[in-house]
């Protein structure tokens, strides 16, 4: 049988592998935004590992949330990058200092 | 059999993800993270969330990435200074997520959520329907969490419309407008007083 704690593993190993994704691409946004997505995976898949083996069905439905959340947040997050792209024809993180903060 | 597949699906997931984070082109990043998603729908069937499975390829592989694709494909851009600083912040990033993973692991290994402490849960009877199960939990305790995400859903459609709507702009010519065009809308009648000319030798150019 699979434990808990080999989901939980392969959660938190997911979860690195976006974090250094974050790291080395720190230059390209789509490539940031598609780390993100892969962030919610490894914590969607803790959350479904919790459900199955405490038996309540209700860490599912907050996966369910989690989805939908995650399906607005990159719908308007490629929205905001196209506008991005229309008017400073650059998606590098580096050159997008217009707010000088 | 289960654990062969667990660990097949692990490696594949975990190889996915790394080629996301390390690949030059855009568009094989999103096509590995297509291959992500689908994997860890198979690892959350081996969790019996048959549903959210489901969910996860439509959603997620059907919608979602077909829209990264989308956008990647739409931006022409040129990558070579998006890879600036890849093998200068290389070591950082292996180090933090090396940390992170060895922090997880103390948490939540074998010594706290191992097969002794946390036992498989009984098979489910015959007839169970997770999806029934999620529907009658999502339809009475969340039901107002359930509006709420709907909501959000909508302000999302909308945003993403009005973002990135574009005004027309007005070089063509419209027919009907020029045809109601009257006179006073392109004639402007300025009335004002005769001034005597003055002159006092110099020539008028201030």
């Amino acid at each position: 049988m699979i434990a808990l704690s080999d989901f939980l593993i392969l959660g938190a190993l997911l979860f690195s592998l976006s974090v250094a994704g974050i790291f080395i691409n720190r230059k390209n946004i789509i490539i940031l935004l598609m780390c993100i997505e892969l962030m919610l995976l490894a914590v969607n898949l803790n959350f479904v590992a919790f459900s199955h083996y405490a038996g309540d069905i209700a860490g599912q439905v907050f996966v369910f949330f989690i989805l939908t959340v995650a399906a607005a947040e990159a719908a308007i997050g490629l929205a905001i990058l196209v506008v991005l792209f229309r008017n400073m024809h650059t998606i590098n993180v580096a050159e997008l200092d217009n707010l000088k903060g | 059999m289960e654990q062969i597949i667990f660990y097949a699906f692990a490696a594949i997931l975990l190889f996915a993800a790394t080629m996301v984070i390390t690949v030059r082109n855009p568009v094989r990043a999103a096509l590995f993270l297509i291959l992500a998603f689908f994997t860890s729908s198979g690892i959350w069937l081996l969790l019996e969330a048959e549903f959210l499975a489901m969910t996860l390829v439509l959603v997620y592989v059907g919608a979602v990435m077909v829209l990264f694709l989308f956008v990647v494909m739409m931006l022409d851009i040129d990558l070579t200074p998006l890879q600036e600083g890849f093998t200068r912040y290389l070591p950082l990033g292996i180090i933090v997520a090396a940390l992170i993973t060895i922090e997880m692991i103390a948490v939540l290994g074998a010594s706290h959520f191992g097969l002794d402490i946390v036992s498989a849960p009984l098979p489910h009877p015959e007839g169970y329907s997770n999806t029934k199960e999620i529907g009658l939990l999502l339809y009475t305790v969340y039901v107002y969490p359930f509006e709420i995400a709907s909501v959000i859903l909508t302000v999302a459609i909308i945003a993403a419309i009005t973002l990135t709507l574009r005004e027309k702009k007005s070089k063509s010519q419209n027919v009907s407008e020029q045809v109601k065009v009257r006179a006073e809308d392109r004639l402007r009648i300025v009335k004002m007083d005769a001034v005597k000319k003055q002159d006092n030798g110099q020539e008028a150019h201030s």
